[in-house]
């Protein structure tokens, strides 16, 4: 068992005593056994001297608790760490970012506390699932959609307090941008409520975001300022119709007016579905297509083709050329969806194709046209996040295939955010096969964006981790040189696994480190005793500032 | 109109590819209830585990097997009790273990039960 580095094995024996008195005893988990359940398990440290760890786990039952188990936090200096569902997998899991840390782990508080239909909003505990709130809105017939991340079983609140994003209409895949009104469990103890929640007995707590005064949400996400354990959500009132259309571009440099043309078509409300971009000639699907039986793995590459990817000079355009008119597969696939009345979703779809037809050449697939409710037909070939459905599918991109006898045991994301631009896939793709090559890396597959975000687009590059020291240290190597690199070229991540929350935070540095300063300064004013997430998103407490290297 | 509810969601979990070093040792009876653990089934596994196209845990298995064993758990005859429990303590390939909080050790039993009902 690790201890937090600076409590004393009497003071962490007296927290534990302490923490069952609260909780009761069968929700404090010490026994090696059942603390290994809170190792993350995609760790890209796995068993390494630098795995985070914890020291034991605590489970409250409501908002109570949780004040008591932070009181107790205070006057013993355990520092605790908070978890919803704890599977953010890929970004860290159910593991703290300070060895030694006693998991909050808030799975118990897993109330649907208000459904309202009108309102097209809820308010959820952070141990409720999107599948949960999925059951509890399908449990009540309210006719709304919940935007989902591709796995289902994280939390709405976990999902959004990390910024995470999802697939419908933007307002609602930007899930923190989505919530309206939370809850929060001060480093003190003390309870807050932001927005209209400040005012007792205010009847719009779910209905106006801003409240009077500083708007204070963001300082709770990505950060370790308090325990979120209310938040309100809006949901998106189910559609008449959604159309799914694709467009498809033969030339290697379409790819350029293609991001323009879409980009416009989003921001001037047309297409309002998140969009993505694809190559059928790659192979590689639109982020949003389903995966049904084809997952990613399973198609041999063609390496030259491959190359020419990267390569983009003419000899590679020419070479890209020849395999498109071989296969009769486009160079670049585009995906939009539109949601709404029938009536508008298919005129929205007319203009779209009005505004790409400026691509030579240009081509559109026969659109796919839903009503509600789905039919079972429809159900086992959807991508279902699209239609608010939660899942986890979207595994299959490591599962065993005929091509991949062993299936991966987790991964880790690198996640830039790079310019709306066809110029920038390129340079960005370009950048990262280099770093890769002097690194001594498979180059993975040419990347493609989703457009989770509006106005921006994220590159997600999924890397293995492996229960093996060396291939792991390797890749963390090269993701920190992807980092580094990146931030000279002004790309910076939105986010990252807990191995590289000081790396991703030290790009940020814009006078010299001013925000990360600030946050310190926030840190210390809020939370002296440094007992909530040390280490978080790379924000530490005084008593651990510069974290454990 | 507003409507309050209060669901307390229930626990459990994803289980995943069980493999034949297990399966063909007779354990002990299961002393879960097979019923009760259906349920836990449906909240917990079938979104990975569950028949038909799109369940990667049942994708896999099929790989796995090749059609000489169910690629859904439920319908496999080979599952003692003690299979289950490990995988779900401590998973395998992408499926992480599942904790206390989300799986208790009474559901674990109820679930064990479930998936060794038609064990032969």
């Amino acid at each position: 068992m690790v201890l937090p580095p600076d409590v004393s094995q009497a003071e962490f024996d007296r927290a534990i005593a302490a923490f069952r008195n609260a909780v009761g005893p069968d929700w404090v988990f010490t026994s090696d056994d059942d603390v290994a359940l809170y190792r993350d398990a995609y760790s890209p440290m796995w068993s390494e001297p630098e795995e985070r760890v914890a020291s034991a786990a605590v489970a409250p039952a409501d908002v109570g608790e949780v004040q008591a188990a932070v009181r107790i936090a205070n006057d013993t200096r355990v520092p605790l760490y908070p978890i919803s569902t704890g599977r953010n997998l890929g970004y860290g899991g159910s593991a703290p970012a300070l060895s030694g840390s006693v998991v909050l782990d808030l799975k118990r508080l897993d109330r649907v506390l208000d459904i309202d239909e009108a309102n097209a909003s809820v308010l959820v505990e952070p141990g409720v699932s999107y599948f949960d709130l999925y059951r509890a809105l399908r449990d009540t017939g309210a006719k709304l959609w919940l935007d989902c991340p591709d796995p289902g079983w994280g939390s709405p609140i976990g999902n959004a307090l990390d910024r995470g994003g999802g697939y419908t209409r933007a307002a609602f895949r930007n899930h923190f941008d989505a919530h309206c009104g939370m809850e929060v469990v001060l480093p003190s103890g003390g309870l807050l409520r932001t927005g209209m929640g400040a005012m007792p007995g205010a009847k719009t707590w779910q209905q106006y975001k801003a409240g009077f005064g500083p708007w204070v949400d963001g300082l709770f996400s990505q950060s370790n300022f308090g325990i979120v354990t209310k938040m309100g959500f809006w949901m998106m009132p189910e559609p008449e119709a959604c159309l799914i259309g694709r467009i498809y571009a033969d030339k290697y440099d379409d790819l350029h007016a293609l991001v323009r043309i879409l980009t416009r078509l989003e921001n001037s409300g047309v297409v309002n579905g998140m969009p993505g971009f694809g190559s059928p000639l790659l192979q590689r699907r639109v982020p949003a297509d389903p995966q049904n039986n084809d997952p990613n793995g399973a198609t041999q590459i063609d390496q030259a083709l491959h190359d020419a990817f990267y390569t983009g000079d003419d000899a590679a355009k020419a070479l890209i050329a020849e395999r498109v008119k071989s296969t009769g597969r486009s160079c670049w696939s585009a995906l939009v969806k539109f949601y709404g009345p029938e009536r508008m979703v298919r005129l929205q779809w007319e203009i779209a194709k009005e505004q790409f037809g400026e691509i030579e050449g240009v081509r559109f697939g026969d659109p796919e046209f839903y009503g509600f409710p789905l039919s079972d037909a429809d159900l086992e070939k959807i991508h279902k996040p699209t239609f608010g459905i939660p899942s986890l599918s979207v595994f299959n991109f490591g599962i065993r295939t005929d091509l991949r006898p062993e299936p991966m045991v987790g991964h880790q994301a690198f996640s830039p955010v790079i310019p709306r631009t066809g110029a920038a896939i390129f340079e960005a793709n370009k950048v990262f096969a280099r770093i890769f090559t002097e690194e001594g890396l498979p180059v993975p597959p040419f990347n493609l964006p989703g457009c989770v975000w509006e106005r921006a687009l994220m590159l997600i590059c999924i890397f293995p981790t492996t229960h093996d020291v060396e291939t792991n240290r390797k890749y963390r190597k090269a993701l920190r040189r992807l980092i580094a690199e990146s931030a000279t070229r002004g790309w910076g991540e939105y986010r990252t696994p807990v191995a590289y929350y000081d790396t991703v935070m030290s790009t940020y540095s814009f006078g010299d480190h001013a925000l990360l300063r600030f946050h310190e300064t926030v840190k210390d004013a809020l939370d002296p005793n440094g007992i909530v997430s040390p280490g978080r998103y790379g924000i530490w407490p005084q008593r651990n500032r510069g974290g454990p290297r | 109109m507003s409507r309050p509810v209060a669901f307390v969601l229930a626990a459990a979990a994803v289980l995943a590819c069980c493999g034949t070093l297990y399966a063909a040792k007779p354990g002990p009876a299961p002393q879960g209830d097979p019923a009760r653990g259906q349920a836990v089934y449906t909240r917990w596994c079938t979104a990975c585990h569950g028949r038909g196209p799109g369940h990667p845990g049942t994708q896999s298995l099929q790989v796995k097997y090749g059609g000489k064993l169910p690629p859904a758990l439920e319908d496999r005859t080979d599952l003692a009790p003690p299979v289950t429990v490990q995988f779900v303590r401590h998973g395998f390939a992408l499926m992480p273990p599942f904790r206390k909080t989300e799986i208790s050790d009474a559901e674990l039993r109820d679930l064990a039960a479930y998936l060794a009902r038609n064990r032969k």
